[in-house]
């Protein structure tokens, strides 16, 4: 059985390329295979109907079963099982499906190029289906029933152009989803009292299930089978989904997944119809459906939706006789769903095809078709009569023998039982009326208002023999089970062997077209007559019918509740998330701050002994220093003073960490923060200085009130965690690791690059990523822009002030002094100085940073080198080198930038995670481990002995690594600034202009 | 251990300090929040070393305890570092956010905006009044539904769309 579904399940992949292929033909090599599963299932009828329907899997004359394990931990696993009930609805599913598939070949355009997708998921439903009928596990049946809601949502939505059928498809699966989450939770827990999720085994152990939780979770099961075959009060989604293409309808929403919920009731019934709300519910629920289903369909003008009500109508016919849970009932309900699927199907099929050759449904102006269309008048009358339960034909074998069961069941158990008999009968007796309506409003010749006969309908095209096979096929059936009775009986006997008779004295029913003059058979007389009458006095009304009162009106009722649950979620989310981000960032500090003061107060800790006020006087003043320096950053009116207070705050730390003891900290922060600062100032000089905020930000004090408690909080969970902790710390280890393994005397350089290489071997590629982040937000297309060659730029033409008009008389003077400086031929102290405009050149920066530049790369390279014996190291020595360009880069401009390091910053990064990798592979390669450090010991002439560790090299990727980012960082934040802000103005923005023309002043003061 | 008073105090107006700017609505004072909140957290690194001491540089003769704990350190030069390479990043992208739109405030979401409009909104996908149709294979008419934005705010939609049968919810 696995094989068989994933055959079928691994075609309706291939199903779209077979379209792509031979168009609309491939219909007919998937209604092959469905016919080939159809043989498959014939096959296995000797032996399902032999064996024992009860016996469990692996008693000796069992029904045939196969179980694979699947998740065990949880008992789920992949169980099939084929008795009568699973056989009945298997033949069903495979032999409509097919006949549906020869169907479509006819009934889509022979352009259609949309039908692939939809010949995929007609054929994966036909799959599903089937793997939902023959599941013996309850969460395979779950899988398979939410597979075919999917599917149906999507077959439904098939014309996705239309809001009616999107709407639709979405009201079917958030109906059909409802139900199947409520049944989930009930197979779930009938699974758990039963100990096993083992559906043949869950029956086998019902009669020792019972009690209010049995109860229950029997009926979350019935909710699932009521909205999936669109009881009352779900029934709605079921005429909605009439959006979708005929086909669809006549599988789908009349002979397979709408049984669904039918095949679950009779599946559950024998074990389960004497809990306590099974009958109230099935008897009730199915009756008020089969009555306002039919009611409805009296109504309705469009035949498609006379059928669909008519469907409704059905399916709680079908659910009380097969809940009923009587023996004749067993037999009465499987025939009945036999029967309705073959004459539904082939009605829905008949109003395709008329829809199809005349472009309407609407009964209003079909006229006349029904003596052009032979063929099809006959086809539909057999079906049209089997439906109305009419001699000699299947409806009216299977009708029979339902009446027959409800009246004897009335008969053991009087009283209300009465009622449900003569409800059925009222509602069969509608059942005729609304057939007689469908075939008087497709075939009839109509006359209009005034009397006189209305115009034939076109027919586009009469219907080729394909066309018509289907339907036909399904009418021989219905002729055919009618005239032989038996075989229908030989299927259906087994299943009926589970129930008891409603009495112990009743003789078991049979299928037959004459059980002889019987009280049933005036029953169904009676309902024929009815029915004609109910025809007469309404069925010929072709007025468009009144709306239903709010109330009692299903769908709005569905529609508003839903956006009742819209409307609530977007209320909740307004009042919890309205936008603001800092109020989010705030919610989450205050958590932050509150969960550990509460365990700090809830776990009650001593106040910790060992204090000391400070290592020494000079790191009080420095705290003072760096506080005054955080206050000031949130007392500073400008933008860049705040900058500054912020600054200071880092120098003031890098003094701390060399009070402490950390000479390799206080070196690296006293150069980041430098980088920062230039880095700020050059990165924001196109932002207002004054403006720091056009709305000020309230709740001030609230703010100020949580900063401080989160770090009073912070403060007291750092010296309670420190007070106890009692172990020596493991660095303890590191000096002689640093020594005698990693052939170097700074401690935290050898960690850096040896200890814990790979911590900085993530971090350098942290650093690159956040450098092309960097660059990639500035320069958005590529980073590496080519620019002129510096020969080509012409002398003072960088930066240069083209319009006065924003600048104050005493600027015009300043400039123009400049710029009669500029004529002054003088020694090239930087080869790019003469690119600046006269007004931003300073000589004696340029001076100075001539002289220093190469001194600071020369110190840069004695940092990285000796960084593994003495502070420094490659983070040390990166900074520094950058910190030289960034010199180079303010005193001389873009160009001198370029000219002071010919290469992308991109290739330097990559460089230098290059020279990591290497070292980190090339030990693996000569035999050693991963980032192995060795010594090499060199004696050159001139330099005398050295003693060279590997990991240095380490260090000159971090070092590559470290001047790229400072590198890229400038360039973007810096030259391609630059570039922008001396464009801006040609581009005439008026705020632009004003803003780029002062900024670009104050820079170059 | 013993706790150093001044560090701590430290670390914790480093942090208040920090936090504060970071709730700002200027996108400038949350860096700097940002970078003062990482002083705040380097500080308490550093603490974790204990006592001051030796700078972890291997001598002969001087016992392991004297050295100032090395491995907080190797932590915090890592952190520095990372910082820089934040910081340098959220400046790109202040200055993007100024370039394309003016703006360098912490701007609110506007998505979150727009669901608090859509309480009793009017969507069209959800509730316009489709006929049904009485035939697939009539000219598929596009919807004149989708045609409408998608969500109307209620004001909007009694001044526009008065005509429209609303008395059923």
């Amino acid at each position: 059985m696995l094989t068989v579904l994933a055959v079928l399940f691994a075609v309706s992949i291939v199903a779209p390329v077979l379209h792509a292929w031979w168009g609309r033909s491939a219909f007919y090599i998937l209604a092959g295979v469905l016919a080939a599963a159809f043989g498959w299932v014939l096959f296995h009828i000797p032996q399902v109907v032999g064996a024992d329907q009860a016996a469990t899997n692996d008693a000796p004359n069992a029904v045939p079963a196969y179980v694979v394990e699947w998740i065990p931990q949880l008992g789920v696993e992949l169980a099939f099982r084929m008795d009568a009930l699973g056989l009945i609805m298997a033949l069903l599913v495979t032999g409509v499906g097919a006949l549906v598939m020869l169907y479509c070949a006819r009934y889509f355009p022979a352009t259609e190029r949309s039908a692939g997708p939809f010949a995929a998921q007609l054929f994966a439903f036909a799959a599903a289906m089937l793997g939902l009928v023959v599941s013996d596990d309850l969460v395979m049946l779950f899988i398979f029933w939410e597979l075919t809601t999917v599917l149906s949502f999507l077959l439904i939505g098939y014309s996705a152009h239309r809001v009616f059928a999107r709407r639709s498809a979405i009201q079917a699966l958030v109906v059909t989803t409802f139900g199947g989450l409520a049944m989930l939770v009930g197979l779930l827990w009938i699974g758990q009292l039963a100990g096993s999720y083992r559906l043949s085994d869950i029956l086998a152990a019902a009669p020792e299930l019972s009690g209010t939780a049995v109860d229950v979770a029997i009926v979350l099961i019935l909710v699932g089978a009521v909205s999936k075959s669109a009881l009352v009060p779900f029934h709605f989604w079921l005429p909605a989904a009439m959006a979708a293409p005929t086909p669809v309808s006549a599988y789908l929403h009349a002979a397979a997944m709408v049984k669904a919920g039918v095949y679950l009731v009779a599946r559950f019934a024998p074990g389960f119809h004497d809990t306590t709300f099974w009958l109230p519910l099935v008897l009730i629920l199915g009756l008020a459906t089969m009555l306002i289903g039919a009611y409805r369909a009296l109504r309705q003008t469009d035949i498609k939706l006379v059928l669909a009500y008519g469907t409704v109508s059905q399916l709680g016919f079908l659910i009380m006789v097969n809940g009923l849970g009587t023996e004749d009932a067993a037999v009465a309900g499987l025939a009945m769903l036999l029967a309705h699927g073959l004459f539904k199907a082939a009605l829905f099929m008949v109003v395709g095809i008329i829809d199809k050759q005349t472009g309407s449904r609407d009964l209003r102006t079909l006229s006349g078709i029904g003596r052009a269309q032979r063929p099809l008048l006959i086809i539909s009358i057999v079906a049209a009569a089997s439906m109305a339960g009419l001699p000699p034909l299947f409806g009216f074998v299977a009708k029979e023998v339902v009446f027959e069961s409800f009246y004897s069941y009335a008969e053991v158990n009087g009283g209300a039982s009465w009622a449900v008999l003569i409800g059925v009968v009222i509602g069969s007796a509608a059942t005729v009326a609304y057939s007689a309506r469908f075939i008087w409003g497709t075939f009839g010749s109509k006359r209009d208002n005034n009397g006189q006969p209305l115009a034939p309908t076109t027919i586009h095209a009469t219907p080729d023999a394909v066309f018509l096979a289907a339907p036909a096929a399904l009418g021989v059936f219905t002729l055919l089970f009618a005239a032989a009775p038996g075989l229908v009986q030989h299927l259906v006997e087994p299943f009926s062997t589970l129930f008891d008779p409603a009495a112990p004295g009743v003789e078991p029913t049979y299928l037959a077209l004459w059980h002889g003059l019987t009280p049933v058979l005036g029953l169904s007389a009676l309902t024929w007559v009815l029915g004609l009458g109910l025809f007469w006095l309404l069925g010929t009304r072709d007025e468009v019918p009144r709306a239903v009162p709010v109330v009692f009106d299903a769908e709005r009722i569905y529609r508003s509740s839903i956006r009742a649950l819209d409307n609530f979620s977007a209320w909740l989310t307004s009042n919890t998330q309205r936008g603001s981000l800092g109020w989010y960032l705030f919610i989450i500090v205050a958590v932050a701050t509150a969960a550990p003061a509460g365990v700090i107060a809830l776990t009650g800790q001593a106040v910790p002994g060992h204090m000391i006020l400070a290592e020494e006087p000079m790191q009080m003043v420095l705290a003072a220093v760096i506080i005054a320096g955080g206050l000031g950053a949130v007392w500073a009116p400008k933008r860049f003073m705040a900058v500054l207070m912020v600054s200071l705050c880092g120098w003031g730390i890098a003094g701390i960490f060399a009070l402490q003891g950390a000479p390799d900290l206080a070196l690296t922060l006293l150069l980041v923060e430098s980088i920062i600062l230039v880095v700020f100032v050059l990165a924001l000089r196109t932002l207002p200085a004054g403006i720091w905020t056009l709305n000020p930000t309230r709740f001030k004090f609230g703010r100020a009130l949580l900063g401080g408690a989160f770090g009073l909080v912070i403060m007291a969970a750092v010296a309670i965690s420190m007070d106890s902790r009692t172990h020596e710390p493991v660095s303890l280890e590191y000096s002689w690791m640093a020594y005698d393994v990693g052939n170097g005397s700074n401690i935290v350089n050898v960690t850096l690059v040896d200890i814990r290489v790979w911590d900085t071997f993530g971090e350098i590629t942290v650093l690159a990523a956040a450098a092309t982040g960097v660059a990639s937000l500035i320069f958005v297309k590529r980073r590496d822009v080519r620019r002129r060659q510096l020969h080509e730029v012409p002398t003072g033409s960088v930066g240069r002030i083209l319009s006065d008009k924003a600048l104050s008389p005493r600027q015009v003077q300043e400039v123009k002094v400049a710029r009669s400086f500029a004529t002054v031929a003088r020694e090239a102290w930087l080869v790019a100085g003469r690119t600046l405009a006269p007004e931003h050149r300073s000589i004696i920066f340029e001076v100075v940073t001539r002289l220093m530049f190469h001194a600071t790369i020369m110190l840069s390279i004695y940092l990285l080198l000796a960084g593994h014996n003495s502070p420094g190291g490659g983070f040390a020595g990166g900074l520094l080198a950058g910190l030289a360009f960034l010199l180079r880069y303010l005193a001389g401009g873009r160009y001198e930038l370029e000219a002071a390091i010919p290469f992308s910053a991109g290739a330097l990064m990559g460089w230098g995670l290059a020279v990591a990798c290497f070292t980190g592979i090339f030990p693996l390669i000569v035999g050693g481990q991963t980032f192995q450090s060795f010594v090499v010991d060199l004696s050159l002439p001139l330099f005398g002995e050295h003693h060279l560790v590997s990991s240095v090299l380490f260090d000159v990727g971090v070092y590559l690594v470290v001047i790229g980012l400072i590198v890229d960082v400038l360039r973007s934040l810096g030259s391609e600034i630059d570039v922008r802000s001396e464009e801006e103005p040609k581009s005439s923005s008026a705020l632009g202009h004003s803003i780029h023309a002062q900024t670009t002043v104050g820079v170059a003061r | 251990m013993t706790i150093n008073l001044t560090l701590l105090v430290l670390m914790g107006v480093m942090l208040a300090v920090g936090i504060y700017l970071m709730l700002e609505r200027s996108l400038t004072r949350v860096v700097l929040g940002i970078i003062l909140l990482s002083n705040g957290v380097n500080l308490l690194l550093l603490q974790t070393g204990g006592r001051a001491g030796r700078a972890p540089l291997v001598q002969d003769g001087i016992d392991a305890q004297e050295y100032f704990d090395p491995l907080p350190q190797a932590l915090l030069l890592t952190a520095i570092v990372i910082a820089f390479a934040l910081v340098a990043f959220m400046l790109a992208l202040i200055y993007r956010s100024w370039v394309l739109a003016r703006q360098d405030e912490v701007t609110d979401d506007e998505e979150d905006r727009r669901v608090a409009q859509a309480v009793g909104a009017y969507d069209p996908e959800e509730d316009a009044e489709v006929d049904t149709e009485t035939s697939e294979f009539s000219d598929p008419s596009p919807d004149s539904a989708s045609d409408l934005p998608p969500v109307i705010s209620p004001a909007e939609h009694f001044r526009g769309h008065n005509d429209e049968p609303e008395e059923d919810r």
